[in-house]
């Protein structure tokens, strides 16, 4: 590709403690693309992305948006580069309701400074209709909802606010098989708007189908990166598993 | 045999269809049903004592003290924390008050008692920021700095005068404390009466207006108009109690008390910031997941800090109602009131575990608490075993709690 790369990530670094639990990695993500990223419990990949999503700032190592090169040390860093990024455990507060969850740090205020609400409701509706046309109760506690509308809820607040980076941390860990095609669709659909998505997930099966690369991620370094049409599913099981590359074509 | 939870979501009863309807928080209206089963049952114990202007006015008095605190206390424990100091904030702020006003400022100025006052709050603000920043910046638990604060300050107020007691207070500042010239009277009781029905009318038709601009469902009409007036009803029947309460072998009706004005001026600020503010939004989100929080980009430790300063003001508040209403500073004000704070807040629904609480639930506690009290000294009950009572009656409104949550969907 001739294009500017959407993300790269370069050379990143993350100690906690006497661990060195990503030792210079390098990723990198490009307009329009599913990037997944594999790898065993603790090989360092949510570490590696949450340097991405400001969960994690990283001790080394230099991250670019558009070739540029950027800061993020915080949640609210990387949103203003427009990256959003939906949780494994979804990040939702339990007490509150789903528009509340949605605005939650961004929210829609009212022309004398108070919380809008209304607003907030209109605007929360309109965006889980089109996601999920079925979840109606939306300012019920979000305690009181199921899986799949939770995921809605997450997905909802990262694509109300027009990510252009899309980060999804084991989107189809908890859900059944029709919600996991309601999320494939999505995917679709997103790519094809020209966001770039990092797909975190230790189901190779799953990634495999929805990414055009894969990275793997093994004992804190970086294995490889392939292109799945280049590769078949055993190599990159020989890759996550043993650290082997597969040959190359 | 057919699943219990199955027949639950089947038959909803036409009760609880009305109530959300009317969208009336069940709990609440429990709250309010025991409290209003309490006095009827404490008015016959007492043979019709309890029901006198008299005994209510100064229910209402007392319940100030400790309903102003709850309010505090809610968000302190919606965030998942606690504050043990509260008591002691109260009696070391209250002390310095009280020698501020008499031994330093010229005692009687027009300027002394308003400044006292705003050292007061200013200080129980500074103080609740210290701990709040311990809690929030240095990672110690809340438990461990607030059981702290509890034994320093209490310290901190015997050695503001080595113990000794502080009195009088300024003539005009007693009026804050209820005493016989602490009330508004009755032209400015039934002035305020007015001015909060007209409030609940504008709120009303302004959020109908809001409703329907949105297309959101409306309450319908009727159920309007009974709510409203049923508020109507309510603020009316306080004010010809208050009323009737006249001054010492006089005719003069003494009005609503000023504490209780207080009272109603920090439930509205309260009630504000939690519902409208993202302050109050931000607390319920820490309360309900303390990592989603911070990841949505909320400032959790400024939050929490931020918490326990409101706390430590609202303590400068009571300590300002309790001076005054005492006529002096001693240094045991406020011993233990950090229980009966926390009991009220938790009889009212705030959950310990954190995210859920009210307000207005909060002082409904702290009156249902002060209405047991009161109504058992009416019957000559020992202290020690009104405390009993108080400590049984804290389990079953807990306990009540944890079943009504268990058996929701």
């Amino acid at each position: 590709m001739n294009q500017t790369p959407l993300v790269e990530m370069i050379n990143i670094h993350k100690r906690f403690g006497g661990i060195h639990a990503v030792k210079g990695v390098n990723l990198d993500l490009y307009p329009g693309e599913v990037v997944g990223v594999l790898g065993h419990n603790g090989a360092g990949k949510t570490v590696t992305i949450k340097a991405l999503s400001g969960a994690i700032p990283c001790d080394e190592g230099e991250i670019r948006i558009n070739g540029e090169k950027v800061s993020i040390r915080s949640p609210r860093d990387a949103r203003k580069y427009g990256i959003e990024t939906i949780y494994q455990t979804l990040a939702l507060a339990d007490n509150l309701n789903a528009p509340e969850n949605l605005f939650l740090g961004r929210e829609i205020m009212t022309a004398y400074g108070t919380l809008n609400d209304r607003a907030m409701e209109n605007e929360a509706r309109k965006v889980i209709d089109r996601l999920n046309p079925n979840f109606k109760n939306i300012t019920d506690a979000v305690k009181n909802m199921s899986g799949g509308q939770r995921q809605s809820v997450a997905i909802a607040r990262a694509i109300y606010f027009n990510a252009k980076i899309l980060i999804m941390d084991e989107p189809t860990a908890a859900l059944g098989p029709q919600e996991t095609a309601m999320v494939a669709k999505l995917i679709k659909q997103l790519k094809s708007e020209g966001i770039g998505i990092f797909l975190i997930s230790h189901d190779l099966h799953d990634v495999f189908d929805l990414s055009d690369r894969v990275a793997v991620i093994k004992n804190g370094r970086l294995i490889g990166t392939r292109r799945t049409c280049e590769v078949t599913k055993e190599e990159v099981l020989g890759m996550i598993i043993m650290g082997r590359l597969p040959e190359t074509a | 045999m057919p699943d219990p939870m199955q027949k639950i979501l089947v038959e909803e009863p036409a009760l609880s269809r009305c109530l959300k309807q009317a969208e009336i928080d069940s709990r609440m209206l429990a709250m309010i049903i025991a409290l209003i089963a309490i006095w009827v049952t404490l008015n016959f114990l007492t043979d019709g004592i309890f029901f006198t202007a008299r005994n209510m006015y100064n229910l209402a008095v007392q319940s100030s003290v400790v309903g102003i605190m709850a309010t505090g206390m809610v968000l302190v424990i919606v965030c998942r924390h606690i504050d043990l100091s509260v008591g002691s904030l109260l009696g070391f702020t209250g002390m310095v008050i009280a020698f501020l006003q008499v031994h330093v400022f010229s005692l009687g100025a027009a300027w002394n008692w308003p400044l006292t006052i705003l050292c007061g709050l200013v200080l129980g603000g500074v103080i609740g920021l210290w701990q709040g920043w311990w809690i929030a910046y240095r990672g110690v638990p809340s438990f461990v700095i607030t059981l702290a604060g509890l034994l320093m300050f209490r310290g901190a107020a015997y050695l503001v005068t080595d113990g000794r007691t502080v009195a009088p207070m300024d003539k005009t500042y007693q009026i804050l404390g209820g005493g016989i010239d602490g009330s508004i009277g009755a032209l400015w009781s039934w002035i305020f009466a007015i001015v909060v029905i007209a409030w609940m009318l504008i709120h009303c038709m302004t959020s109908r207006r809001s409703c329907i601009k949105y297309g959101f469902k409306v309450k319908p009409m009727w159920i309007q108009i009974l709510l409203l007036a049923i508020g109507a009803a309510l603020v009316c029947g306080f004010v010809i109690l208050m009323n009737a309460y006249h001054k010492p072998r006089t005719e003069i009706p003494r009005g609503i008390p000023v504490p209780v004005l207080i009272m109603i001026c920090v439930v509205v600020v309260m009630n504000l910031l939690t519902k409208i503010t993202r302050f109050g939004r931000y607390v319920f989100a820490i309360g309900g997941n303390p990592e989603a929080a911070e990841l949505s980009g909320i400032h959790v430790k400024k939050i929490t800090a931020f918490v326990f300063m409101v706390m430590g003001i609202l303590c400068g508040v009571a300590a300002v109602i309790t001076t005054a209403r005492l006529n002096a500073g001693a240094n045991s004000m406020g011993t233990l009131a950090e229980l009966n704070v926390i009991a009220a807040a938790v009889i009212g629904g705030t959950s310990l575990a954190g995210g859920q609480g009210t307000i207005t639930g909060a002082i409904l506690g702290a009156v249902i608490m002060q209405s047991l009290d009161s109504g058992m000294v009416l019957l000559g009950i020992s202290s020690a075993m009104r405390q009993v009572v108080i400590g049984t009656v804290l389990i079953l409104a807990v306990w009540f709690d944890v079943v009504y949550n268990r058996n929701r969907p």
